[in-house]
């Protein structure tokens, strides 16, 4: 089972984070603190895997952004691996050509997508089609319910 | 610049990122940030209701805000409040902020369940799945307790929509990971195993998550999920790339499910329905031919889920342990990865090898490949790739190339990353002393080991190597030379003065023949290493220097000397001082004879576990450092590998003797003896086995009765003890009842977890004996003693032991172990004095056969009158003087209390120092 998952960027910036285990705040801040630091810290060309306390690290980088999911023991690496990569794919196909400012400034977004696809630490659904139909019908349901806005709104004065 | 924002794009969010982002400084970020939170408090604060979008919006900007890393302390009341919106974006901003910050106050749990509860029962899938997300987000107890029967009907339910299953699964697993004592087996479970048939690839998906952690604790429930397995992976195994569409990934069919499928198939031994386990096999088979198939695609994420599948494949291989065709070639697969130029996969390959050195069938085709790994372990360019060769390198270690794997190891130490240089040094340790044919070799390995890699010889190294020339007196000698010239190097590590001052202070005589390393030139060899280490090397240096002058008596004056000087005897550490005055005292007034006593060699300490081991065990976590036995065949006393196996077997035949109680057996049956047929009575059962000391210990799983039967004649004292655990007993005894302290005593230095004991009275006895005990705590910390007292109530006369269960968990292995404990019928005699003519008189009423036993006997020690007379008050019965005419035989009585009735008992032993011993006794119903 998956116990949490990290992205963030060259900087060491946290862009996401999702937590399938249950951690106190200080704890979840102290392990990713840790780990980015680690993980900056490795040269491109070597392995994706790490053995970090008693878990096992899977981290790929895309292009500014490193996707980072720790693991348990048992855990094959590999699938761990593609499921980062079939989570980009996703939110490449949604946000169309994704860069890391569109989960910057749709996070909301991005955590809907993950949920979709992983739910408790575990692959939920696997099909990109199956996924990204959950996440437009929701769109959908959005844009009908939209209400009317004020002007100061429109402006993004409030 | 905003970028694209998808659907609505909450515009005010996006301006207040962009401000962050464009924020210069940290003080600026926190400015901004404490703005917008005033502005939202004020909003939220204000008279004016808000309407559902703007709450969304600055729920939104709060979630944002935490996390960024800033505190949120309000805020929750509005996330609640958009759970019961109609909307679906601003129910589901609710949910994601409770998601992401849910706070443990009791009333708004209460609040979120309720909304949880309304959208469960909605009907409307999305709203149904929000809330399942919810709840396998959150996971706390109090939402386990409010939903854990709802799910899985939900689940199970005909009516529900594929995907809102699929998050049930889920939801459920997280559930029952949280609070398993919740969520309660029924009939739901045989339903979930059938949704492995599910036409919907996804619920199957997610469904074979919740249903490998249920059979991982419910094995039996849910065994039939094998064959279903089986036929799902065949059917994915064989289908062409496209049959399966979008669950197709780069031509790989289905790769996440097949990974999930292997691992199901790992909670279970081999199928044993021939056709399930030939289809299986056939399975594996496919997968490891497809690996030396072309790949469909350049792509690495083909190669990855392709051998994401191998790799789990071969896992289950190795589970299964019982198929060598399949287990070499899953080796000579690896063996091709060893060398791939993909990084992750020469990583992945020397891991999997690694449980596969461990097998009987595939150790021999692991070691093949020992020129690679070494190889490896030389020229790799990242760490944790060094460390994966390192570690395969001690799995793949036997007899045959241990020379060759730690002289490899040592010369990779002189270059080794520090983070695993500690590591590396114990493997090396624990290797040479297991391999050890001669021991000069070992000897030579750790001062090596100390010469190049000293910082991190921890002490159990050291005191290890000690320990073994003191035990060993054929390598002593090697071992004084040895060192000698080690310590001639013009740096040498403190480790090495040591060593040397301690191996120099007991063996130097060995070498003081030759000139080159007499008495002096010894001592001042070690002598000039004196200033420069720290104070326990100076104090130890300082014994050994006592030590020299008994050995050498002509060293006396130079040693005197300098423990005179003022730099000694008025030294500033307390320690130091003490020894120096001490030394030299000792040294001027004690004779040759009494300072020879004091200082005698050593005596060899006792074999038990390398303490080595234990500390790659404690860095490592129990179960990872299991050395290959299968050269020993059998495993040596004083280690500890795969403990957790022996555990089981002990218990397995504690188990089988459980289920077979021999009464008479025990009682009766004395060692030696043949069994006896004229005892049927239960006074019969008196004549215990007092005179045989428990001989050199059975067979170690046989651990119950060993114990027990010290304990006939004594009350206090260790009633078990093995490498993890030792068991103290206390008792005493008071006409019909008695109380018995158990004291438990975690040898180790790790936690025992989940402790339990159970006290049970098999058979008959349970009508016999009362036996209450209080639980005790159920974590027993690395070197801790826990007391749990039993109180004991004889209710009539019994034969049979009442067994202690004790069960742990060791690192991950479950520890299971079934003592007899020690309460006999005699420890309920109360002693009656009489006078001779009484005693024979009642001698003479008990002649009916039930009355009576006799057992004819040979002593197993000489018969000494004091030990025979302490073993007879022992059993508890008055030891009557001057009763026999003969003053040889040894003549007792008692009474047995029990709460039915009381048995006076009569005993006499007749010990026949040419013969044998008869000991008629009898026993006289009172009432």
């Amino acid at each position: 089972m998956m116990q949490f998952m990290l992205l963030f960027s060259r900087q060491g910036k946290l862009r996401l984070q999702k937590w399938y285990v249950p951690l106190s705040d200080k704890e979840r801040k102290k392990i990713s603190r840790d780990l980015v630091q680690t993980i900056l810290a490795r040269k491109p060309k070597m392995c994706s895997f790490l053995e970090w306390r008693d878990l096992k690290i899977v981290y790929k980088r895309y292009a500014s952004l490193y996707f980072c999911c720790a693991v348990e023991d048992q855990d094959n690496e590999l699938i761990t691996l593609e499921i980062i990569h079939r989570y980009v794919e996703l939110l490449d196909k949604y946000f169309g050509s994704v860069c890391e400012l569109d989960i910057i400034f749709n996070f909301e977004k991005a955590y809907f997508i993950l949920d979709e696809f992983l739910l408790g630490g575990e692959a939920q659904e696997t099909s990109k089609k199956n996924v990204l139909k959950a996440i437009e019908q929701a769109d959908l349901l959005q844009e009908e319910a939209e209400a009317p806005r004020s002007v100061l709104e429109e402006i993004g004065l409030t | 610049m905003p970028a694209v924002s998808k659907g609505d794009g909450m515009r005010g969010l996006a301006v207040f990122i962009s401000d962050i982002r464009n924020c210069k400084s940290k003080e600026a970020e926190i400015k901004r940030i404490n703005k917008e939170l005033a502005n939202i408090r004020s909003k939220f604060k204000g008279d004016k209701a808000l309407d559902g979008y703007s709450k969304k919006k600055y729920v939104c900007k709060l979630l944002f805000i935490f996390l960024l890393g800033h505190d949120i302390d309000f805020g929750h009341m509005e996330a609640v409040n958009l759970l019961s919106s109609n909307k679906y974006t601003e129910k589901q901003i609710g949910y994601l902020f409770i998601s992401v910050l849910v706070n443990s106050n009791s009333e708004l749990i209460r609040l979120i369940n309720n909304a949880i509860k309304n959208d469960l029962s909605s009907r409307n899938p999305t709203f149904m799945c929000l809330a399942l997300h919810c709840i396998a987000n959150v996971g706390s107890r109090e939402m386990a307790e409010a939903f854990a029967s709802e799910i899985p009907r939900i689940l199970v339910a005909g009516d529900t929509m594929d995907s809102v299953k699929q998050s049930a699964a889920l939801c459920l697993l997280r559930l029952y990971k949280t609070s398993p004592d919740l969520v309660l087996m029924g009939e739901w479970t045989s339903r979930v195993v059938h949704l492995l048939n599910d036409q919907h690839m996804g619920v199957v998906t997610a469904a074979i998550s919740l249903i490998t952690c249920l059979s991982q604790k419910n094995p039996d429930e849910f065994k039939t999920c094998v064959s279903l397995a089986v036929s799902r992976l065949s059917r994915i195994v064989s289908s062409a790339s496209t049959d399966l569409q979008d669950y197709t990934y780069y031509f790989v069919p289905a790769p996440w499910l097949s990974c999930k499928l292997l691992r199901l198939l790992q909670c279970y031994p081999p199928p044993e329905d021939g056709a399930v386990k030939g289809r299986l096999v056939e399975c594996l088979e496919t997968i490891l031919n497809k690996a030396q198939e072309p790949p469909k695609s350049k792509k690495v994420q083909h190669s990855n889920a392709k051998n994401a599948i191998l790799f789990e494949a071969i896992s289950l291989i190795i589970h299964y342990d019982s198929e060598p065709n399949l287990l070499v070639r899953a080796c000579n697969q690896l063996g091709q990865f060893l060398q791939h130029r993909e990084t992750n996969l020469r990583y992945l390959a020397l891991e999997s090898m690694c449980t596969l050195a461990s097998s009987e069938f595939s150790h021999e085709a692991v070691k093949t490949h020992i020129e690679t790994v070494i190889n490896a372990l030389k020229t790799e360019r990242d760490v944790s790739v060094r460390q994966r060769a390192a570690d395969l390198l001690y799995a793949m270690c036997d007899r045959s190339n241990a020379k060759q794997i730690v002289a490899e190891m040592l010369s990779y130490l002189e270059t080794a990353d520090y983070s695993i240089r500690e590591e590396m040094v114990l493997k090396v340790a624990i290797l040479a002393e297991k391999y050890a044919v001669d021991y000069s070799w070992y000897v030579d390995t750790i001062l090596n080991l100390i010469r190049i890699a000293g910082d991190y010889v921890s002490e159990e190294v050291w005191y290890r190597v000690i320990q073994i020339v003191i035990n060993r007196d054929d390598v002593q000698g090697y071992a004084a030379k040895t060192v000698f010239e080690a310590l001639q190097a013009p740096a040498c590590h403190e480790n090495m003065v040591k060593v040397g001052g301690y191996i120099l202070g007991e063996f130097g005589n060995l070498i003081a023949g030759d000139p080159r390393s007499s008495p002096l030139v010894q001592f001042n060899l070690l002598h000039s290493k004196f200033h420069l280490c720290s104070v326990p090397t100076r104090a130890l240096l300082l014994s050994a220097y006592i030590k020299f002058i008994n050995l050498f008596p002509e060293t006396k004056a130079t040693i005197q000397e300098v423990l005179r000087c003022d730099s000694q005897i008025r030294n500033s550490d307390v320690e130091l001082q003490q020894r120096a005055v001490e030394y030299l005292k000792l040294s001027s007034i004690a004779s040759t004879d009494v300072l020879a006593t004091v200082l005698e060699e050593m005596p060899p300490f006792p074999e038990r576990e390398s303490s080595i081991l234990a500390k790659l065990k404690k860095k490592k976590g129990p179960g990872a450092v299991s050395v290959t036995e299968l050269e020993d065949g059998k495993r040596e006393s004083g280690e500890l590998n795969g403990s957790g196996e022996r555990g089981q077997d002990a218990a397995a035949m504690a188990a089988s003797n459980a289920s077979t109680p021999s009464p008479s057996a025990d009682l009766l049956g004395i060692r030696s003896a043949a069994p006896v047929n004229a005892a049927p009575a239960s006074a019969g059962s008196l004549l215990v086995d007092v005179f045989s000391e428990v001989g050199p210990a059975a067979p170690s799983g046989a651990v119950n009765d060993d114990g027990f039967l010290r304990f006939v004649c004594k009350n206090n004292g260790v009633l078990f003890e093995n490498q993890l655990l030792q068991i103290g007993i206390k008792s005493e005894y008071r006409q019909n009842l008695g109380r018995m302290y158990l004291f438990y005593g975690n040898k180790t230095s790790v936690q025992f977890a989940s402790f339990s004991t159970t006290v049970s009275c098999p058979g008959e006895l349970q009508n016999q004996l009362n036996v209450q005990s209080k639980p005790v705590e159920p974590l027993v910390e690395g070197g801790a003693q826990i007391q749990q007292v039993l109180n004991i109530e004889c209710l009539t006369d019994f034969s049979d032991a009442p067994l202690l269960n004790i069960k742990f968990r060791y690192g991950g292995a479950l520890q299971n172990l079934t003592l007899k404990l020690p309460v006999t019928i005699n420890k309920f005699f109360q002693p009656t004095e009489m006078a001779s003519q009484d005693f024979f008189q009642r001698w003479k009423q008990l002649s009916q056969p039930q009355q009576e036993a006799q057992k004819i006997f040979k002593a197993n020690h000489s018969m000494d009158t004091e030990v025979i007379k302490a073993k007879l008050l022992g059993l508890g019965m008055a030891l009557l003087d001057n009763v026999d005419p003969n003053p040889e035989n040894y003549v007792c009585a008692g009474v047995v209390q029990t709460k039915s009735q009381q048995v006076g008992c009569l005993l006499r032993l007749e010990p026949n120092a040419q013969a044998q011993v008869p000991v008629p006794a009898a026993g006289l119903p009172s009432l």
